[in-house]
Parts: C-alpha cells; sequence; structure tokens
C-alpha cells in the first residue's frame, strides 16, 4: 500500500515538480525563539480568510443579489435552508474575527519592528489587505440587505458626496445610479464576491512568499539594531546558529491556535446566531434607527462628536493621512531598534489608539448623542419629581413631556442623553435663564420660542424650578434681591 | 551607500554583458514581437473605450427622469399649517429594485398652494429624519441632527437645512422633481445651473 501511494506521488512530483520547493518552504529555518505564541496571529488571519472563502460559496448558493429578492433570500437562509442560518452566523462572526486578528496581527508586527529592512515591502502589503478587510466588512454589510444596510449605504453616500467637486459623480459610481437600488446592491456584491476576494487572495499570496523569502521576523532584542548594511547576513548567522526548520518545530502552535480560532467562531456562532437581517430595506419606513456594525462603530462615534466645521475635513484629509501614515512607516524608521522595550513612542501611539478606538466603541454602544425619538411618550416623568407640586408646575412637567423636552433631556436617568440631564437644572439656571434657554436655545438646542405660548412657558418654567435636589435652594439671580431692596449688597459697598 | 555603489556596478556590468550590435539593429523576430505588442495594445485601448464608458454610464443613469415631476397626491390630503409623510415612486426605475425605489419625504402645507417638501434624509449623514408635531422640530435618530418646521437647521451636526425638493401644484396635485439620493456635499446638477434640492 505505502509502495503503491509512493509511487502515486512519484508520478505526480515528476509532472508537478513542487515536492522540493514545497519541502524547501515548510523546512525552512526559523530563528528558535520566534516559535512563540506572539507569531501565531498571521497564519490565524488566513485561517479565518479560508473560512470566509468557504462560508461565502456556500451562502452564494442561496442568496440572491438582488434588491428585490436579497431581503428575502436572508430570510430562507435564517428560517428555510437546513444550518442555513448557521453558515449565516459563522460568515458574520467570522468577519468579525478577522477584523480583529487582521488588527492585533498588525499591532504585533508594529511592536515588534517586523516593518523594518528588508520586510517594508510585506508590511505595506499587510496596510492593503487590512483595507480590502475592512472593504469586505464594509460591503459585506451591505449585502445583508436590510434597513441598516440601506442608510448605511446612505452614509456612506453622504461622506463620498463632501469630495470637493468629483462628490456627485462618486455618490453615483458608487450608487450604480441616482438612488440607492438594484444596481447598487449588484455591484457591492460584485466588490464583495469577486474583485476584492480577488485582490486578497493576490495579495496574501505576495505577503506568506514575502515571509517565506525574507524570513520571519526575529525576535526583538533590545540593543540588537537593525542596519541595512549588515541586517541580512546577521540574519541568517542568526537561522544557521539558533535556527529550526518551521515544519514540525514552529508550526504546531500555529495549527493549535488555527483550530481554536474556527472553534471560536463557531461557538459564537452557535452561542449568538446570525446577524440579523433587520427590517426590510424599504425607504418609506422611516422608523428605524440605523447603526454599523461593530468594527465601524467608532466612525459612528467620531462623526457625531466631531465639531460641525471640522467634519468634512476630517473625513476627507484623516483615512489619507493615516494610510500615508501607515505606508510611509517602514521608509520613515527602517533601520534601528526593534524592541517595544526601546521604543515608549511606538508603545504609547498604540495605546492611545487602542484606547481611543474602545472609548469610541463603547460611547456607540449606548449614543448618548441620539435623542431617544420615544422618551416624549414612552418614559414618564418619576413620580418623585411631581410629589408635593402645585398645579402649574404640574403643568409644567406635561408640557416638558408634550413638547418632546425628553428626547433629549434625561430625569431621573431616563431619557435622552443629547442633552444635560435636567435632574437639578434649576441649581445650575435661574429663573431668567431658564426662560431665555427655553424660548432662544442655543448651545446646541433649538430655539422653542415659537413653539409654546407664554402660558406653556411659565409653566414650564416653573417644573424646571423644582428640579433641584433636597436641601440645595434653586440659583437666584442676586441682583434681583437688590433691586428689591430685600438683601444688602455683597462687600459691604454702601 | 555601499548598496547603491553594488548596484551601479551591477547596471553597468549588465550593460557591457550586452552586444552593442543587438541595440541598433532589429531583427525580423523582434520587430513582430514589437508588433504583436502594439497590436495587443491597440485592440486593448480600442475595448477600454466601451468598457469605461459602460463603467462611468452609471453618473449619468436615470438624468432625464429628475425633470419629471412626480405627484404626491392632490393638495387636499396635506392640511393648510400641518407637516405630512408622503412617499412617491422614484421616476427611474429598474426591474430589480424592489422596494427601494419608493421613497419618503415631508410635505408641509404653508398655505393654500404654498408646499415646502423636504427629503427625508438628514443633511448630516441621510439618516431618515422624524417630524414631532407637538414641537414643531424634525429630529435625526442618529447623531442628533434638529430643524425647525421650515426645514432650517436647529441645532446638531448639520452644517445646513434639510434638502428641499422643487415642488408645484398641477390639476389639483402636489407634484416634486426628485429622482436622486440628497447629499450634503454638492447638490446634484439637474441641469447644470438649477440644482434639485435648493438649500
Amino acid at each position: 500500500m505505502r509502495i503503491m501511494i509512493g509511487k502515486i506521488g512519484q508520478w505526480f512530483d515528476r509532472r508537478l515538480q513542487l515536492a522540493a520547493p514545497i519541502r524547501e518552504a515548510v523546512e525552512h529555518p526559523v530563528p528558535r525563539n520566534t516559535a512563540s505564541w506572539w507569531y501565531v496571529f498571521g497564519s490565524a488571519a488566513l485561517t479565518v480568510f479560508l473560512l470566509q472563502l468557504v462560508t461565502g460559496i456556500l451562502l452564494a448558493l442561496i442568496y440572491v443579489p438582488s434588491a428585490s429578492e436579497a431581503w428575502s433570500s436572508l430570510q430562507s437562509l435564517n428560517h428555510d435552508v437546513t444550518l442555513g442560518w448557521f453558515i449565516r452566523a459563522m460568515h458574520g462572526w467570522g468577519s468579525n474575527f478577522m477584523v480583529a486578528i487582521v488588527l492585533i496581527h498588525m499591532v504585533q508586527v508594529f511592536l515588534f519592528g517586523a516593518y523594518k529592512f528588508p520586510r517594508e515591502l510585506t508590511w505595506i502589503i499587510g496596510v492593503f489587505l487590512l483595507l480590502m478587510t475592512l472593504g469586505m466588512a464594509f460591503s459585506g454589510q451591505v449585502l445583508r440587505f436590510d434597513q441598516d444596510a440601506y442608510w448605511g449605504l446612505g452614509i456612506g453616500a453622504s461622506i463620498a458626496s463632501r469630495v470637493p467637486i468629483l462628490g456627485p459623480a462618486i455618490v453615483k459610481l458608487m450608487l450604480g445610479g441616482p438612488i440607492i437600488a438594484g444596481a447598487t446592491l449588484s455591484r457591492f456584491f460584485a466588490l464583495h464576491v469577486f474583485v476584492i476576494p480577488g485582490l486578497l487572495i493576490a495579495f496574501v499570496g505576495l505577503h506568506v512568499l514575502m515571509v517565506l523569502k525574507l524570513g520571519i521576523n526575529e525576535w526583538p532584542m533590545p540593543g540588537r539594531i537593525v542596519k541595512r548594511a549588515t541586517y541580512e547576513s546577521e540574519y541568517h548567522a542568526l537561522t544557521k546558529k539558533d535556527g529550526a526548520p518551521f515544519f514540525p518545530y514552529a508550526v504546531w502552535k500555529d495549527l493549535f491556535f488555527a483550530a481554536f480560532v474556527i472553534l471560536a467562531v463557531a461557538a459564537c456562532a452557535l452561542y449568538f446566531g446570525p446577524f440579523g437581517p433587520t427590517g426590510q430595506p424599504d425607504p418609506t419606513i422611516i422608523q428605524t434607527v440605523p447603526k454599523p456594525d461593530y468594527f465601524f462603530l467608532w466612525l459612528y462615534a467620531l462623526l457625531s462628536l466631531l465639531p460641525p466645521s471640522l467634519e468634512t475635513p476630517a473625513l476627507l484629509i484623516g483615512p489619507v493621512v493615516v494610510i500615508l501614515g501607515l505606508l510611509l512607516l517602514p521608509f520613515l524608521s527602517g533601520e534601528g531598534e526593534k524592541s517595544w522595550r526601546r521604543r515608549p513612542i511606538a508603545v504609547l501611539t498604540v495605546l492611545l489608539i487602542a484606547i481611543m478606538l474602545g472609548t469610541f466603541t463603547h460611547l456607540a454602544g449606548f449614543t448618548p448623542w441620539s435623542p431617544h425619538m420615544n422618551a416624549w411618550s414612552g418614559d414618564p416623568v418619576p413620580a418623585r419629581f411631581i410629589h408635593g407640586t402645585t398645579a402649574l408646575e404640574r403643568q409644567g412637567a406635561l408640557v416638558f413631556q408634550v413638547k418632546q423636552c425628553r428626547n433629549c433631556h434625561s430625569l431621573g436617568d431616563v431619557g435622552g442623553q443629547r442633552g444635560p440631564t435636567l435632574d437639578s437644572v434649576a441649581v445650575r439656571l435661574t429663573q431668567d435663564q431658564l426662560i431665555r434657554q427655553v424660548i432662544q436655545g442655543g448651545g446646541n438646542m433649538p430655539a422653542y420660542g415659537k413653539n409654546l405660548s407664554p402660558a406653556e412657558t411659565t409653566a414650564l418654567v416653573a417644573f424646571l424650578e423644582t428640579l433641584h435636589p433636597v436641601g440645595q435652594r434653586p440659583a437666584r439671580d442676586a441682583s434681583r434681591d437688590v433691586v428689591a431692596g430685600n438683601e444688602k449688597r455683597p462687600g459691604g459697598q454702601q | 551607500m555601499s548598496t547603491s555603489t553594488s548596484t551601479s556596478a551591477k547596471l553597468a556590468k549588465k550593460d557591457n554583458d550586452v552586444p552593442p550590435s543587438n541595440e541598433n539593429t532589429l531583427s525580423r523576430r523582434g520587430f513582430f514581437t514589437k508588433m504583436g505588442i502594439l497590436f495587443n495594445g491597440l485592440v486593448a485601448t480600442a475595448l477600454a473605450v466601451p468598457i469605461v464608458q459602460f463603467l462611468l454610464s452609471s453618473i449619468t443613469r436615470g438624468r432625464n427622469a429628475y425633470l419629471a415631476w412626480v405627484p404626491l397626491g392632490p393638495v387636499s390630503a396635506f392640511p393648510e399649517g400641518e407637516t405630512r409623510l408622503a412617499t412617491f415612486r422614484n421616476p427611474y426605475v429598474m426591474p430589480t429594485d424592489g422596494k427601494t425605489v419608493d421613497t419618503a419625504c415631508w410635505v408641509r402645507r404653508v398655505t393654500g398652494d404654498q408646499f415646502q417638501v423636504f427629503a427625508i434624509n438628514c443633511a448630516h449623514l441621510g439618516c431618515p429624519v422624524r417630524w414631532f408635531p407637538q414641537s414643531g422640530l424634525f429630529m435625526c435618530p442618529c447623531h442628533g441632527g434638529a430643524y425647525y418646521r421650515d426645514g432650517s437647521r436647529a441645532s446638531g451636526p448639520p452644517e445646513r437645512g434639510l434638502f428641499e425638493y422643487p415642488n408645484k401644484v398641477e390639476n389639483g396635485l402636489i407634484t416634486i422633481q426628485a429622482g436622486e439620493l440628497p447629499t450634503p456635499g454638492a447638490v446634484a446638477a439637474l441641469t447644470g445651473e438649477k440644482p434639485p434640492c435648493v438649500s
């Protein structure tokens, strides 16, 4: 039997002549200390990518890329097709894992100085791979053709339209016409299924080839400086002196982690299930609060927190600066220290970006900047704010609800958080200031002068004046007392 | 330094290797190879024209439809002084568009035949705004943009008021010129001089 297999193998290899180069590739010597758990993320990213290819092809067996059919084909995947929900869930969770693992891989490569000479091009191709991964994430979200996808495309179009001069043309190229419709879904399908995956496969091939040709980055040692003139000979000396064949010396950790990642994706898919689809992509249903998938939540937060005047420049210039910075990084610091122990700025940069993205993502989880559209009719004024109030003040509480103040202002931690919470507003603002704020607005609040009768304003302000903690007096305009002659002037100036 | 000198040395060596006769004389084979490349270049250029035209056609697709007047319903369906939601079918439709060509808009009847028709899309990033008659405000659920009843900006991130469709009353019907997703960048070109969404 063995001899038979050996003969068949020889028959093929005589024609393919691949055995020798493959053996050379898998047995190439790697520095011993790179057989570390820190070095498994690249192969894990590749593993998840292969998983995405397989689950993607399986989904394409049922999915219909047509604006009129896509949503219902997703429904049949979820509910009718045997295990369709599981394949959808695997693909959805796989995309989350892929973005996360690619980012972790990138951070590891950055902190280990692996982008330095002679691996600059490996890094640059890696940057393109990151962009393509994000492109796959966004286009995949569009293929889940639901309300979030529809309005998410609108947001994409609104951002693209801000490009000077070419904006409107770019929007129509992106949408495949004047509106978000059938052609839009078809072109995102082409991008998600043909264009980007094709490029990804080619670039992943180059990326891996370069890792094989140039050798895996050695474990960085503080004080071991990269110099263009000597690095390559030093690296070869290292692999000769302290090297081991990649297979089987280092590969087992990659294998274990790859299996673990796939298991984790499957576990998430089983436990949490597929993503959506949410409501039908029917633009006449406007009772919707669109939200991007988790890898773009930080952008969602950023877009609501930036001052309006900075938004367009930040949207148009920001990505260019970031991408150029990533591409130029290996040229700006192609030599020198690799170890993160001697690169405090690199470590701080990673921490800063991680904290920024984490904070924005966290904020986007509860969107304090969005009005709660149903708070005015859904969240009653807590009883303790009404207790012991006069008829006028209660009327004011009614005005407070009916005029949708509650959509942006919370009382007792319930309601919108767009504006400040009003639990103790009377301590902050005097009666005059309250009236002015209600009627004229300002500080990001609309003016209500035209929508409140004088009687309603009086009642509303009377209610707002009751909003102060027990034992703390409401703010008062001191000059009033002086004018009324009730109180002495401060500072003894008579 | 050392790398650059070694490369130039290599280049010089390469130059010396090539016999000078090959550079000046053109062999029959070389000529045909060059002609073959040229021929392929010509074919590629010729083919690029329809390909690029096909790709760019989405920029002008449905352009004539913007000029069409789309009816929203009889004037009597919109009480004076109030703002109501109306829906219309986009004038440019492809067979696979499904429900996406049905669009909503807010119709405000000021007085008599005087109307304002606002796009549903927030002028910030295009989310659907909702009308609250009690407070006389349009509010956006995404980033908290708010607009007054006449569509002007009240607060939040939008830099301008709501997009407005040109409208006119014809045979007792309120009609608008629509057909394009309004976006905040540059307002789309309808005829080249008059944008369909006037700020």
